[in-house]
């Protein structure tokens, strides 16, 4: 363990300008525009990312294994029990330090072009600023507690951010739900934790609760500890496999994972740039890093791997399916992150602990690559987000659309980008593992087929954006004046439910983009609402993540190809140490011939899912697709409306609630109150009684004292007749009087 | 002749105590009762002064007897500003007719 002094600055710069911004934020933009907002937000995020890549260089240079640690100060001190607000980086969290601050950073720089002219600029920074803040304690605390603040920090900005344009009631609504969705699973993380700390910090036995003078929540101590109590049963299975499975409900919510996923897809309400961030590259992963964190928990407990396992790769199937259905292009990525989310958890779940973080970074850096693309195109479609509608764009956004095409190479697992050599790790590890209750090849094969759909819709989204001719759907009228308003006003009545944002200002920005490009572009099309190219600010950030989403592929080329470990394999190996040397986990190895049959076999089918994909939407030409729907028309539907999860989630769940409380208002009106109006009455004939003994004697005892002293105050008065010389001669008498009985009574002589 | 001693002090002190006394009790006009005050507390002081004198207590005597002086000028100042205002409000000094006090 080495102490690093500056490691506080990486969340305290987000968290300053957060700050910087929530109190001054709204004068400076009134005053001076956008501009002081910018820099402030701009500067917090670039500067800790600069801090966090100079943490990071310091820890490359130490040994393997070191550990950067700096204490903010004494949190929660009780007892045996030392929490305090420190950060640690190790390798994993190094790395995920840098993933959060650098694409934290880059989506700053998107978000500031692609929120121009929103009126409420200066708070989505701040609220960005304060992502970034919760996201680093998140990944930064030293122990379990500050986790958890973190975890909850981002769940609320994930929430605020959300229903950022919350005049829209489908907006807000899908903010709430995202929010209560979450709650869910931070309550099972709750619990979880609550088991751990019970069975690490004490014994029953037959004297009762003993607690131990060793306890601690420091992710460097947890291990032994947790080593120390892995014979501990709870209702008849081990305390840990409880506590991994509560852990893992909380991150089922946080990760979007069944059963909890529900929140996600609607999360797409939000502006594109948080779309990006949070619900693609970094909050949804926190589950995934959880469980990397607390492998030794979970490596102590089949049975919660196998949980784990099945969960992601059911997970990865299920959203890949209804991916393959949705028009809005958004939809198509939430899924897909959903999906992509669930591989990540087999791969944690096999024990590949490394491949699955792996498969994090890769996500991190295709998705919001990805999504800042789709942002890109709904800005140059003016807010217009169904697929059905955009085709052609090739031709208007040549950066956008290769910066697309490479993300889209790296999430369908072709071997030039890095997705491949992510999802095959973690395939192959599935197919490899001998440490769940069921085969490795299932999840396998779950997994596999997951990846082939993923080719279908990734390249199926593609191929509706950018191939084909632009068309504008639009009459074109002569009349220029009237023709300018109709666009955006025909695109409302299109548009989905859910969507849409800021209506009123994004119209008016619509119409005034629509005549300048209209002006711009008369010449070679004659439309109005041709799809232009977008500012640098949004470009530039979508090449350096393509670039990047290439380029990481070199930390996990397979041992396979090259006969050393893959190079983020080795950089991780220290903090899964003990997931690797449980020789229960990995078993025989299949032989180098089936690795390179599945490796083969893996492109081939995300070739054929683009193939397939190619043939049927590419130029959007092949009536296929449609005679599809209209041949499985039920099918279609089930799929499309997501198998009809959120309305069996309302008739059962939220109806069982809704129910509850009904019962308990009835409860309430009828039992209880009856009950306490029953007490009242009681209360009241007390009540009645002392009442009267109040009046009667009490009352009467005092109003006796009271007269009494009344007609000695009227005797007294007499004597106070206003003659000087008569007080005086009293005051010498009592003087006298007290003098002769100090005198002859008290024997005091003078 | 004899010498002076203790008692002749004592004596002294006791007949200004009485004068001042009575002059205090029996006169009606608020000086005179003032001219009486200013007498006994004299009167006090002496005796301060004569056991300092004859009794070897050391310093505190003299000491009181200043004390009392300064009271008294303090007190004749306040008792003056009385009286003035008695003048004032009732046009006479006379102690039995400003008797609005009484109960």
């Amino acid at each position: 363990m080495k102490e690093l002094s500056y490691l506080w600055l990486i969340p305290f710069f987000p968290a300053l300008g957060c700050f910087i911004n929530a109190v001054t934020g709204r004068r400076l933009f009134n005053r001076y525009g956008e501009l002081p907002s910018k820099i402030i937000a701009l500067t917090a995020s670039w500067l800790s990312f600069g801090v966090a890549l100079t943490a990071f260089i310091t820890l490359l240079k130490s040994p393997s294994g070191t550990l950067l640690y700096n204490k903010a100060w004494t949190w929660i001190q009780v007892g045996h029990l030392e929490a305090n607000f420190a950060f640690a980086i190790d390798a994993l969290s190094g790395m995920m330090v840098l993933i959060v601050t650098f694409v934290g950073s880059l989506i700053h720089i998107y978000a500031t072009g692609y929120m121009k002219g929103d009126p409420g600029f200066w708070r989505f920074l701040c609220y960005l600023n304060g992502f970034l803040f919760a996201m680093l304690l998140l990944v930064l605390g030293d122990n379990l507690l500050l986790m958890f603040v973190g975890w909850e920090g981002v769940g609320v900005c994930s929430y605020l951010l959300i229903g950022f344009w919350y005049q829209e009631l489908a907006n807000a609504r899908a903010g709430m739900k995202a929010f209560l969705v979450n709650r869910v699973g931070d309550f099972a993380f709750l619990i979880g934790f609550f088991i751990l700390f019970w069975g690490l910090g004490g014994n029953w036995d037959h004297q009762g609760y003993q607690i131990q003078n060793v306890f601690s929540l420091t992710f460097r101590e947890l291990p032994q500890l947790v080593a120390a109590a892995s014979d501990k049963t709870l209702w008849g299975l081990p305390l840990l496999t409880w506590v991994a499975l509560f852990f893992f409900l909380g991150a089922t919510g946080k990760s979007a994972q069944i059963p909890l996923y529900v929140w996600l897809p609607d999360a797409m309400a939000g502006p594109t740039p948080v779309s990006a961030l949070i619900h693609a590259a970094t909050m949804v992963t926190a589950g995934v890093y959880m469980i990397a964190r607390l492998n030794f928990i979970y490596i102590q407990s089949p049975l919660a791997m196998t949980v784990v396992a099945c969960v992601g790769a059911l997970t990865a199937l299920f959203a890949a399916t209804i991916g393959c259905t949705q028009h809005d292009i958004k939809k198509v990525l939430a899924y897909s992150t959903v999906s992509q989310l669930g591989f990540m958890f087999i791969g944690v779940g096999v024990g590949a602990f490394w491949a699955g973080t792996y498969h994090l970074l890769t996500h991190a850096l295709f998705k919001a690559c990805l999504f800042l693309g789709a942002g890109s195109v709904i800005m140059a479609m003016h807010h217009e987000q169904d697929m059905r509608k955009m085709g052609g764009l090739s031709r208007f956004m040549p950066r956008t659309r290769w910066t697309y095409f490479i993300a889209c190479l790296a999430i369908t697992g072709f071997p030039v980008a890095s997705g491949f050599y992510s999802k095959d790790e973690i395939l192959w590890q599935a197919f490899n593992s001998h440490a769940l209750l069921i085969p490795g090849y299932l999840i396998w094969a779950v997994g596999f087929l997951a990846a082939g759909l993923t080719s279908f819709y990734m390249w199926r989204s593609y191929f509706l954006t950018f191939t084909g001719t632009y068309e504008t759907h639009t009459d074109h009228s002569t009349n220029h004046h009237s023709s300018h308003h109709t666009p955006s006003l025909k695109d409302d009545e299109h548009q989905h439910t859910t969507q849409n944002n800021d209506v009123s200002s994004h119209n008016n920005n619509a119409s005034s983009h629509q005549t300048a490009s209209s002006l711009n572009h008369a010449h070679h099309s004659g439309q109005h609402a041709t799809p232009h190219e977008q500012p640098l600010a949004i470009t530039g950030v979508l090449i350096v993540l393509a670039i990047l989403a290439v380029l990481v592929s070199f930390l996990g080329i397979p041992k396979l190809w090259t006969h050393h470990d893959p190079i983020l394999k080795h950089y991780l190996a220290p903090v899964f140490a003990q997931a690797e040397h449980l020789p229960k986990l990995f078993g025989p190895h299949e032989g180098h011939g089936v690795e390179w049959l599945l490796m083969s076999l893996s492109v081939m089918w995300a070739g054929m899912g683009c193939a397939l994909a190619w043939w049927m939407y590419r130029g959007r030409k092949n009536p296929f697709p449609a005679q599809l729907v209209a041949r499985f028309p039920r099918l279609n539907k089930i799929i499309f409306n997501k198998y009809y999860i959120d309305e069996f989630y309302k008739a059962t769940l939220v109806r069982a609630f809704m129910g509850i409380s009904q019962f308990n208002n009835w409860f309430d009106k009828n039992v209880v109150d009856f009950v306490v109006l029953q007490f009242a009455a009681v209360i009241r004939f007390f009540a009645w009684i002392e009442g009267m003994i109040d009046k009667h004697i009490i009352d009467a005892c005092v109003n006796f004292i009271a007269h009494l002293t009344d007609s000695l105050g009227k005797a007294s008065q007499k004597l106070q007749n206003g003659q000087l010389s008569l007080y005086f001669a009293s005051l010498i008498a009592g003087c006298i009087c007290l003098a002769l009985f100090l005198f002859y009574f008290m024997n005091i002589y003078p | 002749m004899n010498s002076l001693g203790i008692t002749h002090f004592l004596v002294l002190s006791s007949l200004l105590f009485s004068i001042g006394l009575v002059c205090a009790l029996t006169r009606k006009n608020a000086l005179s009762i003032l001219i009486g005050i200013e007498l006994i507390l004299n009167a006090a002081g002496l005796n301060f002064v004569a056991f300092s004198r004859y009794g070897n207590f050391g310093i505190e005597g003299p000491v009181f007897t200043l004390f009392i002086i300064v009271l008294a000028a303090a007190e004749a100042v306040v008792a003056l500003a009385m009286i003035f205002t008695l003048q004032k409000k009732y046009k006479t000094v006379d102690v039995d007719r400003t008797d609005s006090l009484r109960g």
